[in-house]
Protein backbone atom coordinates (compact mmCIF):
# COMPACT_ATOMS: atom_id res chain seq x y z
CA UNK A 1 0.00 0.00 0.00
CA UNK A 2 1.22 3.45 -0.86
CA UNK A 3 0.88 4.59 2.75
CA UNK A 4 3.70 2.39 3.95
CA UNK A 5 6.20 3.83 1.49
CA UNK A 6 8.91 5.53 3.47
CA UNK A 7 8.63 8.59 1.22
CA UNK A 8 5.18 9.42 2.56
CA UNK A 9 5.35 11.65 5.60
CA UNK A 10 3.90 14.86 6.92
CA UNK A 11 6.25 14.97 9.90
CA UNK A 12 7.79 18.37 10.42
CA UNK A 13 5.95 19.86 7.45
CA UNK A 14 3.34 22.55 7.10
CA UNK A 15 0.04 21.75 5.41
CA UNK A 16 -0.45 24.79 3.20
CA UNK A 17 -2.12 23.15 0.25
CA UNK A 18 -2.70 19.95 -1.66
CA UNK A 19 -0.09 21.27 -4.12
CA UNK A 20 2.63 20.14 -1.69
CA UNK A 21 1.33 16.60 -1.21
CA UNK A 22 2.37 13.56 -3.22
CA UNK A 23 -0.15 10.79 -3.95
CA UNK A 24 1.64 8.72 -1.25
CA UNK A 25 1.21 11.55 1.30
CA UNK A 26 -2.49 11.75 0.45
CA UNK A 27 -2.91 7.98 0.81
CA UNK A 28 -1.12 8.14 4.17
CA UNK A 29 -3.56 10.78 5.47
CA UNK A 30 -6.59 8.81 4.24
CA UNK A 31 -5.34 5.51 5.71
CA UNK A 32 -4.55 7.19 9.04
CA UNK A 33 -8.01 8.79 9.02
CA UNK A 34 -9.51 5.29 8.79
CA UNK A 35 -7.93 4.44 12.14
CA UNK A 36 -8.92 7.82 13.62
CA UNK A 37 -12.55 7.38 12.62
CA UNK A 38 -12.94 4.39 14.92
CA UNK A 39 -12.00 6.57 17.92
CA UNK A 40 -15.12 8.68 17.31
CA UNK A 41 -17.27 5.59 17.88
CA UNK A 42 -15.82 4.72 21.29
CA UNK A 43 -17.39 5.45 24.66
CA UNK A 44 -14.31 7.49 25.56
CA UNK A 45 -13.54 9.45 22.41
CA UNK A 46 -10.01 10.43 23.32
CA UNK A 47 -6.49 9.13 22.83
CA UNK A 48 -3.33 10.53 24.42
CA UNK A 49 -1.35 11.00 21.19
CA UNK A 50 -0.96 14.81 21.35
CA UNK A 51 -0.83 15.14 25.13
CA UNK A 52 1.08 18.25 26.12
CA UNK A 53 0.97 19.75 22.62
CA UNK A 54 -0.65 23.11 22.02
CA UNK A 55 -2.70 23.97 18.96
CA UNK A 56 -3.89 27.50 18.22
CA UNK A 57 -6.96 27.91 16.05
CA UNK A 58 -6.47 31.28 14.40
CA UNK A 59 -9.67 32.18 12.56
CA UNK A 60 -9.88 35.54 10.81
CA UNK A 61 -13.01 34.55 8.89
CA UNK A 62 -16.30 33.30 10.22
CA UNK A 63 -16.44 29.50 10.34
CA UNK A 64 -18.48 27.07 12.35
CA UNK A 65 -17.92 23.74 10.67
CA UNK A 66 -14.19 23.92 10.07
CA UNK A 67 -13.30 25.53 13.39
CA UNK A 68 -15.39 23.12 15.43
CA UNK A 69 -14.12 20.19 13.41
CA UNK A 70 -10.51 21.15 14.12
CA UNK A 71 -11.29 21.77 17.77
CA UNK A 72 -12.95 18.37 18.24
CA UNK A 73 -10.06 16.70 16.37
CA UNK A 74 -7.51 18.42 18.64
CA UNK A 75 -9.43 17.47 21.79
CA UNK A 76 -9.83 13.83 20.72
CA UNK A 77 -6.05 13.69 20.40
CA UNK A 78 -5.62 15.30 23.87
CA UNK A 79 -3.94 18.49 22.59
CA UNK A 80 -4.44 21.76 24.45
CA UNK A 81 -6.34 24.15 22.25
CA UNK A 82 -6.59 27.91 22.10
CA UNK A 83 -9.23 29.61 20.02
CA UNK A 84 -8.70 32.94 18.46
CA UNK A 85 -11.47 34.79 16.70
CA UNK A 86 -10.59 37.97 14.84
CA UNK A 87 -13.60 39.88 16.14
CA UNK A 88 -12.53 39.58 19.78
CA UNK A 89 -8.82 40.18 19.23
CA UNK A 90 -6.25 42.91 18.78
CA UNK A 91 -6.71 42.60 15.02
CA UNK A 92 -9.60 44.99 15.42
CA UNK A 93 -7.07 47.38 16.94
CA UNK A 94 -4.92 47.29 13.79
CA UNK A 95 -2.37 44.54 14.48
CA UNK A 96 -0.98 42.85 11.34
CA UNK A 97 -1.30 39.13 10.72
CA UNK A 98 2.44 38.59 11.09
CA UNK A 99 2.52 40.49 14.41
CA UNK A 100 -0.48 38.59 15.74
CA UNK A 101 1.23 35.34 14.80
CA UNK A 102 4.58 36.34 16.37
CA UNK A 103 2.82 37.16 19.61
CA UNK A 104 1.04 33.83 19.61
CA UNK A 105 4.38 32.17 18.88
CA UNK A 106 5.77 33.60 22.08
CA UNK A 107 3.37 31.21 23.83
CA UNK A 108 5.05 28.26 22.06
CA UNK A 109 2.24 26.54 20.23
CA UNK A 110 3.18 23.44 18.23
CA UNK A 111 0.62 23.94 15.48
CA UNK A 112 -1.28 26.97 14.25
CA UNK A 113 -4.45 26.33 12.28
CA UNK A 114 -5.20 29.44 10.25
CA UNK A 115 -8.23 30.63 8.30
CA UNK A 116 -7.89 33.97 6.54
CA UNK A 117 -9.68 35.92 3.81
CA UNK A 118 -6.43 36.59 1.93
CA UNK A 119 -4.89 34.00 -0.37
CA UNK A 120 -1.36 33.28 0.81
CA UNK A 121 -1.96 34.05 4.50
CA UNK A 122 -0.93 30.53 5.55
CA UNK A 123 2.24 30.76 3.43
CA UNK A 124 3.13 34.05 5.09
CA UNK A 125 2.73 32.51 8.55
CA UNK A 126 4.84 29.51 7.56
CA UNK A 127 7.71 31.91 6.86
CA UNK A 128 7.49 33.90 10.09
CA UNK A 129 6.49 31.15 12.55
CA UNK A 130 8.37 28.23 14.05
CA UNK A 131 5.11 26.40 14.69
CA UNK A 132 3.75 24.18 11.95
CA UNK A 133 0.96 25.77 9.98
CA UNK A 134 -2.25 24.14 8.84
CA UNK A 135 -4.13 26.07 6.21
CA UNK A 136 -7.83 25.97 7.11
CA UNK A 137 -8.74 28.08 4.07
CA UNK A 138 -6.92 31.10 2.66
CA UNK A 139 -8.99 33.41 0.47
CA UNK A 140 -9.59 31.89 -2.94
CA UNK A 141 -6.44 29.75 -2.83
CA UNK A 142 -6.66 26.41 -1.01
CA UNK A 143 -8.53 24.52 1.72
CA UNK A 144 -6.53 21.29 1.89
CA UNK A 145 -8.29 19.55 4.79
CA UNK A 146 -11.64 19.99 3.01
CA UNK A 147 -10.28 18.28 -0.11
CA UNK A 148 -8.81 15.50 2.04
CA UNK A 149 -12.11 14.90 3.82
CA UNK A 150 -13.94 14.95 0.48
CA UNK A 151 -11.49 12.39 -0.88
CA UNK A 152 -11.92 10.27 2.25
CA UNK A 153 -15.71 10.37 1.88
CA UNK A 154 -15.51 9.40 -1.80
CA UNK A 155 -13.09 6.58 -1.06
CA UNK A 156 -15.31 5.34 1.77
CA UNK A 157 -18.28 5.05 -0.62
CA UNK A 158 -16.56 4.09 -3.86
CA UNK A 159 -13.48 2.24 -2.62
CA UNK A 160 -11.12 4.28 -4.78
CA UNK A 161 -10.68 7.67 -6.42
CA UNK A 162 -8.98 6.53 -9.61
CA UNK A 163 -11.18 6.38 -12.70
CA UNK A 164 -14.24 8.06 -11.14
CA UNK A 165 -16.06 10.85 -12.94
CA UNK A 166 -16.38 13.73 -10.50
CA UNK A 167 -18.49 16.76 -11.48
CA UNK A 168 -17.76 19.95 -9.56
CA UNK A 169 -20.50 22.48 -10.20
CA UNK A 170 -21.17 26.03 -9.09
CA UNK A 171 -19.23 29.14 -8.13
CA UNK A 172 -15.83 27.94 -9.33
CA UNK A 173 -14.20 31.36 -9.27
CA UNK A 174 -14.36 32.02 -5.54
CA UNK A 175 -13.80 28.48 -4.40
CA UNK A 176 -10.69 27.38 -2.55
CA UNK A 177 -12.48 24.05 -2.10
CA UNK A 178 -12.47 23.69 -5.90
CA UNK A 179 -8.76 24.39 -6.21
CA UNK A 180 -7.76 21.92 -3.50
CA UNK A 181 -10.14 19.29 -4.85
CA UNK A 182 -8.93 19.71 -8.42
CA UNK A 183 -5.33 19.21 -7.35
CA UNK A 184 -6.14 16.22 -5.19
CA UNK A 185 -8.60 14.42 -7.46
CA UNK A 186 -6.51 14.77 -10.63
CA UNK A 187 -3.43 13.67 -8.68
CA UNK A 188 -5.27 10.54 -7.53
CA UNK A 189 -6.46 9.67 -11.04
CA UNK A 190 -10.09 10.85 -11.04
CA UNK A 191 -11.66 12.40 -14.14
CA UNK A 192 -12.82 15.84 -13.05
CA UNK A 193 -15.45 17.91 -14.83
CA UNK A 194 -16.05 21.48 -13.76
CA UNK A 195 -19.16 23.43 -14.59
CA UNK A 196 -20.39 26.90 -13.81
CA UNK A 197 -21.57 30.17 -15.38
CA UNK A 198 -18.97 31.90 -17.57
CA UNK A 199 -18.75 34.80 -15.13
CA UNK A 200 -17.69 32.39 -12.37
CA UNK A 201 -14.99 30.46 -14.24
CA UNK A 202 -11.50 31.11 -12.89
CA UNK A 203 -8.97 31.98 -15.59
CA UNK A 204 -6.58 29.13 -16.38
CA UNK A 205 -8.77 26.43 -14.86
CA UNK A 206 -8.03 24.05 -17.75
CA UNK A 207 -4.38 23.98 -16.65
CA UNK A 208 -5.44 21.92 -13.63
CA UNK A 209 -6.29 19.03 -15.93
CA UNK A 210 -10.07 19.32 -15.54
CA UNK A 211 -12.70 19.36 -18.27
CA UNK A 212 -14.65 22.60 -18.35
CA UNK A 213 -18.22 22.88 -19.55
CA UNK A 214 -21.05 25.39 -19.25
CA UNK A 215 -23.62 22.62 -19.62
CA UNK A 216 -24.67 21.08 -16.35
CA UNK A 217 -26.22 18.10 -18.12
CA UNK A 218 -22.91 17.30 -19.79
CA UNK A 219 -21.09 17.50 -16.45
CA UNK A 220 -23.64 15.23 -14.78
CA UNK A 221 -23.77 12.59 -17.53
CA UNK A 222 -22.59 9.32 -16.00
CA UNK A 223 -21.02 11.02 -12.98
CA UNK A 224 -20.01 8.92 -9.95
CA UNK A 225 -19.69 11.95 -7.69
CA UNK A 226 -21.35 15.35 -7.84
CA UNK A 227 -19.81 18.08 -5.75
CA UNK A 228 -21.87 21.25 -5.48
CA UNK A 229 -20.14 24.50 -4.58
CA UNK A 230 -21.73 27.33 -2.64
CA UNK A 231 -22.54 30.60 -4.37
CA UNK A 232 -20.29 32.88 -2.34
CA UNK A 233 -22.33 36.07 -2.21
CA UNK A 234 -19.98 37.59 0.35
CA UNK A 235 -17.05 37.47 -2.08
CA UNK A 236 -18.99 38.89 -5.02
CA UNK A 237 -18.38 42.57 -5.31
CA UNK A 238 -19.60 42.93 -8.92
CA UNK A 239 -22.48 41.65 -10.98
CA UNK A 240 -21.68 37.99 -11.47
CA UNK A 241 -25.21 36.64 -11.64
CA UNK A 242 -28.39 38.16 -13.06
CA UNK A 243 -30.52 36.58 -10.33
CA UNK A 244 -30.44 33.66 -7.93
CA UNK A 245 -33.61 32.30 -9.48
CA UNK A 246 -31.93 32.16 -12.89
CA UNK A 247 -28.89 30.56 -11.31
CA UNK A 248 -31.02 27.81 -9.80
CA UNK A 249 -32.72 27.21 -13.16
CA UNK A 250 -29.39 26.76 -14.94
CA UNK A 251 -27.07 25.36 -12.26
CA UNK A 252 -29.23 24.20 -9.35
CA UNK A 253 -29.02 20.47 -8.64
CA UNK A 254 -32.48 18.91 -8.77
CA UNK A 255 -33.65 15.33 -8.68
CA UNK A 256 -34.57 15.49 -12.39
CA UNK A 257 -31.09 16.69 -13.38
CA UNK A 258 -29.38 14.14 -11.16
CA UNK A 259 -31.05 11.34 -13.14
CA UNK A 260 -28.30 11.77 -15.76
CA UNK A 261 -25.66 10.66 -13.28
CA UNK A 262 -24.95 7.03 -12.37
CA UNK A 263 -27.60 5.27 -10.30
CA UNK A 264 -25.22 5.04 -7.33
CA UNK A 265 -24.06 8.66 -7.57
CA UNK A 266 -23.17 10.48 -4.37
CA UNK A 267 -23.85 14.19 -3.84
CA UNK A 268 -21.46 16.32 -1.82
CA UNK A 269 -21.43 19.92 -0.60
CA UNK A 270 -18.74 21.55 1.54
CA UNK A 271 -21.33 23.67 3.33
CA UNK A 272 -22.88 25.96 4.26
CA UNK A 273 -25.59 25.18 1.71
CA UNK A 274 -27.81 27.72 0.00
CA UNK A 275 -30.91 25.58 -0.41
CA UNK A 276 -32.84 26.57 -3.53
CA UNK A 277 -29.80 28.33 -5.01
CA UNK A 278 -27.19 25.70 -5.88
CA UNK A 279 -29.01 22.66 -4.50
CA UNK A 280 -32.63 21.61 -4.12
CA UNK A 281 -33.67 20.43 -0.66
CA UNK A 282 -34.95 17.12 -2.06
CA UNK A 283 -31.40 16.37 -3.24
CA UNK A 284 -29.59 17.74 -0.19
CA UNK A 285 -31.69 15.52 2.09
CA UNK A 286 -32.07 12.63 -0.36
CA UNK A 287 -30.52 9.16 -0.41
CA UNK A 288 -27.60 10.31 -2.62
CA UNK A 289 -26.47 12.89 -0.13
CA UNK A 290 -23.27 12.25 1.84
CA UNK A 291 -23.14 15.83 3.08
CA UNK A 292 -23.33 14.92 6.76
CA UNK A 293 -20.81 12.09 6.28
CA UNK A 294 -18.43 14.77 5.04
CA UNK A 295 -18.83 16.58 8.35
CA UNK A 296 -18.17 13.47 10.49
CA UNK A 297 -15.27 12.41 8.31
CA UNK A 298 -13.79 15.90 8.63
CA UNK A 299 -12.96 15.21 12.27
CA UNK A 300 -11.16 11.93 11.47
CA UNK A 301 -9.20 13.48 8.61
CA UNK A 302 -8.13 16.46 10.72
CA UNK A 303 -7.05 14.12 13.52
CA UNK A 304 -4.93 12.26 10.97
CA UNK A 305 -3.34 15.47 9.68
CA UNK A 306 -2.54 16.80 13.16
CA UNK A 307 -1.12 13.47 14.31
CA UNK A 308 1.05 13.06 11.22
CA UNK A 309 2.35 16.66 11.32
CA UNK A 310 3.36 16.64 14.95
CA UNK A 311 5.88 13.84 14.45
CA UNK A 312 9.56 14.50 14.32
CA UNK A 313 10.32 15.82 17.79
CA UNK A 314 10.31 19.44 18.88
CA UNK A 315 11.42 22.78 17.53
CA UNK A 316 15.13 22.12 17.22
CA UNK A 317 14.66 19.59 14.45
CA UNK A 318 11.98 21.39 12.56
CA UNK A 319 14.36 22.81 10.02
CA UNK A 320 15.00 19.36 8.63
CA UNK A 321 11.37 18.94 7.82
CA UNK A 322 11.39 21.49 5.04
CA UNK A 323 8.30 21.23 2.94
CA UNK A 324 8.84 19.37 -0.30
CA UNK A 325 7.32 21.28 -3.12
CA UNK A 326 6.20 18.82 -5.75
CA UNK A 327 5.70 21.39 -8.43
CA UNK A 328 6.68 24.96 -9.18
CA UNK A 329 4.47 27.32 -7.26
CA UNK A 330 4.42 24.92 -4.32
CA UNK A 331 5.23 25.92 -0.78
CA UNK A 332 8.47 27.60 -1.54
CA UNK A 333 7.14 29.49 -4.53
CA UNK A 334 5.59 32.91 -4.22
CA UNK A 335 2.16 33.06 -2.65
CA UNK A 336 -0.58 33.33 -5.20
CA UNK A 337 -1.46 36.91 -4.39
CA UNK A 338 0.42 39.96 -3.26
CA UNK A 339 1.59 40.08 0.32
CA UNK A 340 0.29 43.59 0.86
CA UNK A 341 -3.22 42.31 1.12
CA UNK A 342 -2.37 40.09 4.00
CA UNK A 343 -1.27 42.56 6.60
CA UNK A 344 -4.71 44.03 6.94
CA UNK B 1 26.38 -16.05 13.36
CA UNK B 2 23.48 -17.05 11.10
CA UNK B 3 19.91 -16.53 12.32
CA UNK B 4 18.69 -19.28 14.69
CA UNK B 5 15.22 -20.75 14.41
CA UNK B 6 13.83 -20.72 17.96
CA UNK B 7 10.35 -22.03 17.15
CA UNK B 8 9.12 -23.75 14.01
CA UNK B 9 5.56 -23.97 12.72
CA UNK B 10 4.89 -27.19 14.62
CA UNK B 11 6.08 -25.76 17.96
CA UNK B 12 4.12 -22.54 17.46
CA UNK B 13 0.95 -24.51 16.77
CA UNK B 14 1.43 -26.73 19.84
CA UNK B 15 2.20 -23.72 22.06
CA UNK B 16 -1.00 -21.98 20.98
CA UNK B 17 -3.07 -25.10 21.74
CA UNK B 18 -1.42 -25.47 25.16
CA UNK B 19 -2.10 -21.78 25.89
CA UNK B 20 -5.78 -22.24 24.92
CA UNK B 21 -6.04 -25.05 27.50
CA UNK B 22 -4.23 -22.97 30.13
CA UNK B 23 -6.60 -20.01 29.57
CA UNK B 24 -9.62 -22.29 30.10
CA UNK B 25 -8.06 -23.86 33.20
CA UNK B 26 -7.10 -20.57 34.77
CA UNK B 27 -10.58 -19.10 34.11
CA UNK B 28 -12.58 -22.24 34.93
CA UNK B 29 -14.72 -20.43 37.49
CA UNK B 30 -16.19 -18.14 34.85
CA UNK B 31 -18.10 -19.01 31.69
CA UNK B 32 -16.40 -19.13 28.30
CA UNK B 33 -18.61 -16.24 27.17
CA UNK B 34 -16.97 -13.98 29.74
CA UNK B 35 -13.64 -14.47 28.00
CA UNK B 36 -12.55 -12.31 25.06
CA UNK B 37 -9.24 -12.21 23.26
CA UNK B 38 -7.67 -8.95 22.08
CA UNK B 39 -4.64 -9.17 19.79
CA UNK B 40 -2.14 -6.32 19.67
CA UNK B 41 -1.29 -5.20 16.13
CA UNK B 42 0.33 -6.46 14.05
CA UNK B 43 1.17 -10.05 14.94
CA UNK B 44 -0.86 -10.38 18.12
CA UNK B 45 -4.02 -10.26 16.00
CA UNK B 46 -3.59 -13.53 14.07
CA UNK B 47 -2.29 -15.18 17.26
CA UNK B 48 -5.47 -14.12 19.11
CA UNK B 49 -7.62 -15.49 16.30
CA UNK B 50 -5.81 -18.83 16.38
CA UNK B 51 -6.15 -19.14 20.15
CA UNK B 52 -9.85 -18.22 19.86
CA UNK B 53 -10.26 -20.98 17.25
CA UNK B 54 -8.49 -23.42 19.57
CA UNK B 55 -10.76 -22.50 22.46
CA UNK B 56 -13.76 -22.99 20.19
CA UNK B 57 -12.52 -26.42 19.12
CA UNK B 58 -12.08 -27.43 22.79
CA UNK B 59 -15.32 -26.03 24.20
CA UNK B 60 -17.53 -25.94 21.11
CA UNK B 61 -18.36 -22.35 21.88
CA UNK B 62 -17.36 -19.24 19.88
CA UNK B 63 -15.31 -16.61 21.65
CA UNK B 64 -14.89 -12.92 20.79
CA UNK B 65 -11.56 -11.83 19.32
CA UNK B 66 -10.62 -8.21 18.61
CA UNK B 67 -7.66 -6.19 17.40
CA UNK B 68 -5.97 -3.32 19.22
CA UNK B 69 -3.58 -0.77 17.73
CA UNK B 70 -1.57 0.90 20.49
CA UNK B 71 0.29 3.49 18.38
CA UNK B 72 -1.58 6.50 19.78
CA UNK B 73 -0.79 5.32 23.34
CA UNK B 74 2.94 4.83 22.84
CA UNK B 75 5.14 6.57 25.40
CA UNK B 76 7.77 7.41 22.76
CA UNK B 77 5.36 8.90 20.25
CA UNK B 78 6.70 12.45 20.47
CA UNK B 79 10.29 11.57 21.30
CA UNK B 80 11.76 10.59 17.96
CA UNK B 81 13.96 13.52 16.96
CA UNK B 82 13.52 12.90 13.26
CA UNK B 83 11.56 10.56 11.12
CA UNK B 84 7.99 9.75 10.47
CA UNK B 85 5.09 9.17 12.74
CA UNK B 86 4.41 5.47 13.14
CA UNK B 87 1.55 4.22 10.97
CA UNK B 88 -1.73 4.06 12.88
CA UNK B 89 -3.75 0.95 12.09
CA UNK B 90 -7.33 0.27 12.93
CA UNK B 91 -8.59 -0.93 16.28
CA UNK B 92 -11.48 -3.38 16.03
CA UNK B 93 -13.13 -4.32 19.30
CA UNK B 94 -16.73 -4.84 18.17
CA UNK B 95 -17.93 -6.04 21.60
CA UNK B 96 -18.22 -4.56 25.06
CA UNK B 97 -15.29 -5.34 27.33
CA UNK B 98 -17.15 -4.31 30.50
CA UNK B 99 -16.98 -7.04 33.15
CA UNK B 100 -15.32 -9.46 30.70
CA UNK B 101 -12.09 -11.35 31.26
CA UNK B 102 -9.86 -9.87 28.57
CA UNK B 103 -6.86 -11.84 27.36
CA UNK B 104 -4.35 -9.60 25.60
CA UNK B 105 -2.23 -11.38 23.01
CA UNK B 106 1.11 -10.22 21.60
CA UNK B 107 3.95 -11.93 19.78
CA UNK B 108 7.05 -10.83 21.72
CA UNK B 109 7.29 -9.46 25.28
CA UNK B 110 10.40 -7.31 25.67
CA UNK B 111 10.47 -4.01 27.62
CA UNK B 112 6.79 -4.22 28.57
CA UNK B 113 6.05 -0.76 27.21
CA UNK B 114 3.69 -2.02 24.50
CA UNK B 115 1.68 -3.88 27.13
CA UNK B 116 1.50 -0.77 29.33
CA UNK B 117 0.10 1.14 26.32
CA UNK B 118 -2.32 -1.70 25.53
CA UNK B 119 -3.67 -1.76 29.10
CA UNK B 120 -4.20 2.01 28.99
CA UNK B 121 -5.95 1.73 25.64
CA UNK B 122 -8.18 -1.13 26.83
CA UNK B 123 -9.25 0.78 29.89
CA UNK B 124 -10.49 3.58 27.60
CA UNK B 125 -12.88 1.01 26.13
CA UNK B 126 -14.46 0.02 29.41
CA UNK B 127 -13.84 -1.74 32.71
CA UNK B 128 -12.93 -5.38 32.23
CA UNK B 129 -13.25 -7.79 35.16
CA UNK B 130 -9.63 -8.82 34.55
CA UNK B 131 -6.86 -8.42 32.00
CA UNK B 132 -4.47 -11.31 31.37
CA UNK B 133 -1.53 -11.52 29.01
CA UNK B 134 -0.46 -14.10 26.43
CA UNK B 135 2.87 -13.83 24.61
CA UNK B 136 4.32 -16.24 22.11
CA UNK B 137 7.86 -15.33 23.16
CA UNK B 138 9.16 -13.73 26.35
CA UNK B 139 12.67 -12.47 25.62
CA UNK B 140 13.31 -10.72 28.95
CA UNK B 141 14.74 -7.19 29.56
CA UNK B 142 11.63 -5.75 31.17
CA UNK B 143 11.63 -2.00 31.89
CA UNK B 144 8.21 -2.00 33.57
CA UNK B 145 6.69 -4.26 36.23
CA UNK B 146 4.78 -6.47 33.77
CA UNK B 147 4.60 -10.25 33.80
CA UNK B 148 2.84 -12.53 31.29
CA UNK B 149 0.22 -15.07 32.40
CA UNK B 150 0.78 -17.45 29.48
CA UNK B 151 4.05 -17.85 27.58
CA UNK B 152 4.72 -19.86 24.43
CA UNK B 153 8.45 -19.94 25.05
CA UNK B 154 10.91 -18.14 27.29
CA UNK B 155 13.80 -17.06 25.10
CA UNK B 156 16.75 -15.54 26.95
CA UNK B 157 18.34 -13.00 24.59
CA UNK B 158 20.84 -10.19 24.70
CA UNK B 159 19.72 -6.67 23.83
CA UNK B 160 21.82 -6.79 20.66
CA UNK B 161 19.80 -9.68 19.32
CA UNK B 162 16.44 -9.25 17.69
CA UNK B 163 13.55 -11.67 17.74
CA UNK B 164 11.52 -11.93 14.56
CA UNK B 165 8.14 -13.63 14.61
CA UNK B 166 6.80 -14.65 11.22
CA UNK B 167 3.18 -15.72 10.88
CA UNK B 168 1.35 -17.32 7.98
CA UNK B 169 -1.37 -14.63 7.87
CA UNK B 170 1.12 -11.75 7.53
CA UNK B 171 4.46 -13.18 6.43
CA UNK B 172 3.46 -16.34 4.57
CA UNK B 173 4.99 -18.85 7.01
CA UNK B 174 5.23 -19.62 10.75
CA UNK B 175 8.61 -19.20 12.41
CA UNK B 176 10.37 -17.46 15.30
CA UNK B 177 13.93 -16.44 14.44
CA UNK B 178 16.70 -14.86 16.51
CA UNK B 179 18.95 -12.50 14.58
CA UNK B 180 22.30 -11.78 16.18
CA UNK B 181 23.20 -8.11 16.20
CA UNK B 182 26.43 -6.86 14.63
CA UNK B 183 26.61 -10.00 12.43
Amino acid sequence: MAATEPSASLAGRHLLGIADLSPADIALVLDTADAMKEIGGRAIKKVPALRGRTVVNLFFEPSTRTRMSFEIAEKRLSADTLNFAASTSSVSKGETLADTARNLEAMQPDIIVVRHASSGAAHLLSRVCRARIVNAGDGMHEHPTQALLDAYTIRERKGTLAGLKVAIIGDLLHSRVLRSNLLLLTRMGAEVWTCGPATLLPPGIAAYGARVTASMDEALEGADVVMMLRVQHERMKGMFLPSLREYFTLYGLTEARLARAKADVIVMHPGPMNRGVEIDSAVADGPWSVILDQVSNGVAVRMAVLYLMVGGGDGAERGSGAPRATEPGGVQGPPPESKDEISS
Amino acid sequence: MPPVIALDAERISRSLMRIAHEILERNHTSSVEELALVGIRQRGVPLAKRIAANIQSITGRAIDAGALDITLYRDDLMRQPVGHQPIVRSTEIPFSIDDRRIVLVDDVLYTGRTIRAAIDALIDFGRPAAIQLVVLVDRGHRELPIKPDYVGKNLPTSREESVRVRLQEIDGDDEVVIDHGGN
